[in-house]
């Protein structure tokens, strides 16, 4: 077990911020060298398990597509050059800009202006394995004022880098849940870019749980005052998994709010997770109001989680801007309270991450997405407490007591 | 037929200057139907005790053997222990975020009898159970002890005594921080449980108070990590009028 804390970074009298948290965004490939792992972002990450995605050549793989699109909701495929026009956020770093770059193709979904749906927009994304190196690309737009729900949903197994980018229109109000429920051995990395328009709300949920490697870039930025994210994440790495969130939120207008909330639990040898949580507050974005937060459970012995947030604060003219982050162990008194009801081990320590997970899901304040990860957790879960943490305890026959 | 038996039992704790002695044989019987008050000053042990009969890890029983109805309690885990029908309700209960009481309490009763209630009588249990101890009908959605008052918490425990209805309940400092009111409440539910004639009470408590409530048969004198002093009713209404000093200058004169 591990915290890494970094100190607060409050440069003085400038307007553009030289950072070593995040890089001037581009679509240019060569703007973005392969990294010696040394690099203040790449740090954490364990290139080697990559399997080659920094370097990966252009192919014709595509992940397998399911899912639902309401009725109004416009579905086609563009090239990635009609994406990058559509687009939030450029890539942030090199498998986010391979990803944009060598996909075959992007695909695009508009949810028109004063849409609102009643059902959700489902993309499921399935991998038939992780031998398939695969680039994504996807770009969704929201109309002004439209009301709806997304859903991405990662499944099965591949070696995958993908581009996500989701802009919401002026005043439309937007759910955005992103889910990695991959087998074992799958490699997952990329970067999805939010943009928020004048006084849009964005209710957005990451939830991790499977992969071998999975490295997520999330960066959220405002077209204009007013926009409101909240986003809740979290994440269950067990045994030789590395989990890995870089969240970045660039306020760059005034008026807007940004509160972040991600919770982490880690068992098993070698089970490995990062949270970095960068906040800039550009000079421009007086009155913002920011929040960011990061709590892991560590249930055993030889997991790591890293946390770091940071603040980058150009004006001092704003409502608020915090973080916190505490890692901390398995509580024994916990384990004890539920035992002395006659409750056994496993299924106390069940109960106790049951808890400390579903304690942020029914944050999130939408129902259909609050019952749907309670079910993925309540699922995980009994797969992979009690059973023993040093074996592939993952497999289809694996018994629960 | 409940009877729990504890004999010459030592018990230490670990610190950072080695092992320390709590518990300096204590000996105690409680039959069917019996309350047993036991009383002493703060640091004598009477937690150690409630802590190392619920099978708490932190304390090691270096000697002494507890049962019940003949069982070996200290050859139990804490979960079994408490389906052997211990009950400890806690001076300090444990928030669990989260964890919806309506959830804890299903899992617990579900662990206890070996199979899930039956919903509907249960609901009708839980619901009644509640009300007894004038909690909110919203409260079965709260996380366990998450935010509770001081009183909540203790109520919630005598609620949890009543749906378990273990063979033994060990209450431990279940009076402190109660208000006059919720004391009330909480003496009746142990009231209520004792009534049921076979059932054991261990109650353990700083101040003679709640003896107001309870009628114990029998008043224990707990100091220095032993009983010193066994009698009736009349010995609680003696630490009322005297305190506990005539006891803990003569453990301190044995001591020496």
């Amino acid at each position: 077990m591990s915290t890494d804390t970094a100190p607060a970074f409050v440069p003085g009298e400038r307007t553009e911020i030289a950072s070593h948290l995040h890089a001037v965004p581009s679509w240019d490939v060569t703007d973005f060298p392969v990294p010696t792992g040394r690099e203040e972002i790449w740090r954490f990450t364990p290139l080697a398990r990559l399997r080659g995605l920094l370097e990966a050549p252009a192919g014709e793989a595509r992940l397998t597509r399911s899912g639902s699109v309401p009725a109004g909701v416009t579905e086609r495929i563009v090239t990635g050059e009609q994406a990058r026009t559509l687009a939030g956020r450029p890539p942030m770093d090199r498998l986010a800009v391979l990803a944009a770059a060598r996909a075959p193709e992007a695909l695009h979904l508009d949810i028109p202006a004063n849409a609102e749906l009643s059902e959700p927009v489902i993309i499921r994304l399935h991998g038939e394995g992780a031998e398939q190196t695969v680039h994504g690309s996807t770009v969704i737009t929201v109309g002004a004022h439209a009301k709806a729900l997304i859903v991405l949903e990662h499944t099965g197994s591949a070696t995958y880098s993908a581009y996500t980018s989701v802009v919401v229109g002026d005043g439309a109000q937007v759910g955005l849940v992103e889910l990695q429920l991959w087998d074992d051995d799958a490699v997952h990395t990329g970067q999805t870019s939010v943009r928020i328009g004048r006084d849009a709300k964005v209710n957005a949920v990451t939830a991790t749980f499977g992969g071998d490697l999975v490295r997520l870039t999330e960066t959220t930025d405002y077209a204009s005052t007013g926009g409101e994210l909240v986003k809740h994440g979290l994440y269950f790495a067990d045994a030789g998994q590395h989990l890995e969130h870089r969240l970045f939120v660039d306020h760059g207008t005034p008026r807007a709010t940004s509160l972040v909330d991600y919770r982490g639990a880690l068992q098993g040898e070698k089970a490995h997770t990062v949270w970095i949580g960068d906040v800039l507050i550009r000079a421009a974005a007086t009155d913002i109001d920011t929040y960011e937060s990061n709590k892991n459970l560590v249930l055993t012995d030889g997991c790591r989680a890293d946390s770091v947030p940071n603040l980058e604060i150009e004006t001092g003219e704003i409502a608020g801007a915090g973080h916190s982050s505490t890692t901390g162990r398995f509580d024994d008194e916990q384990l004890f309270y539920l035992m002395s009801r006659g409750i056994d081990e496993v299924e106390a320590r069940r109960l106790v991450v049951y808890g400390f997970l579903s304690d942020i899901i029914r944050r999130i304040g939408v129902p259909e997405i609050e019952s749907h990860l309670i079910a993925i957790v309540e699922d995980e879960l009994a797969r992979t407490i009690g059973a023993p943490t040093n074996l592939d305890h993952r497999g289809p026959d694996t018994e629960e007591n | 037929m409940a009877k729990l038996e504890i004999t010459d039992l030592h018990v230490s704790v670990q610190t950072d200057a080695g092992p320390k002695q709590i518990l300096k044989g204590v000996n105690l019987t409680i039959n069917d139907g019996e309350v047993h008050a036991i009383m002493g000053p703060n640091g004598s042990g009477k937690s150690t005790l409630a802590y190392t009969l619920a099978g708490h890890p932190k304390y090691t029983v270096d000697s002494g053997s507890v049962t019940l109805d003949g069982r070996d309690v200290l050859a139990m885990s804490v979960d079994e222990r408490a389906k052997a029908g211990l009950f400890l309700a806690m001076q300090y209960p444990v928030e669990v975020p989260g964890v919806s009481v309506a959830n804890f309490l299903r899992t617990a009763k579900t662990a206890i009898d070996g199979k899930a209630p039956s919903i509907r009588t249960w609901v009708k249990q839980v619901n009644e159970a509640m009300g007894k101890m004038d909690l909110d009908p919203t409260f079965g959605q709260r996380s366990v002890n998450e935010g509770f008052s001081g009183g909540e918490k203790k109520r919630h425990e005598i609620a949890q005594l009543e749906l378990l209805n273990p063979k033994v309940a060990i209450l431990d400092e279940t009076d402190s921080g109660l208000d006059i009111d919720a004391l009330r409440v909480v003496s009746e539910g142990v009231n209520r449980y004792v009534a049921q004639g076979n059932r054991g009470v261990l109650l353990i408590t700083h101040y003679t108070r709640i003896l107001n409530y309870i009628k114990p048969d029998f008043v224990h004198v707990f100091v220095d990590g032993r009983l010193v002093a066994n009698g009736g009713p009349e010995l609680a209404a003696e630490l009322e009028a005297e305190g506990y000093d005539k006891y803990v200058k003569a453990a301190k004169a044995g001591a020496r």
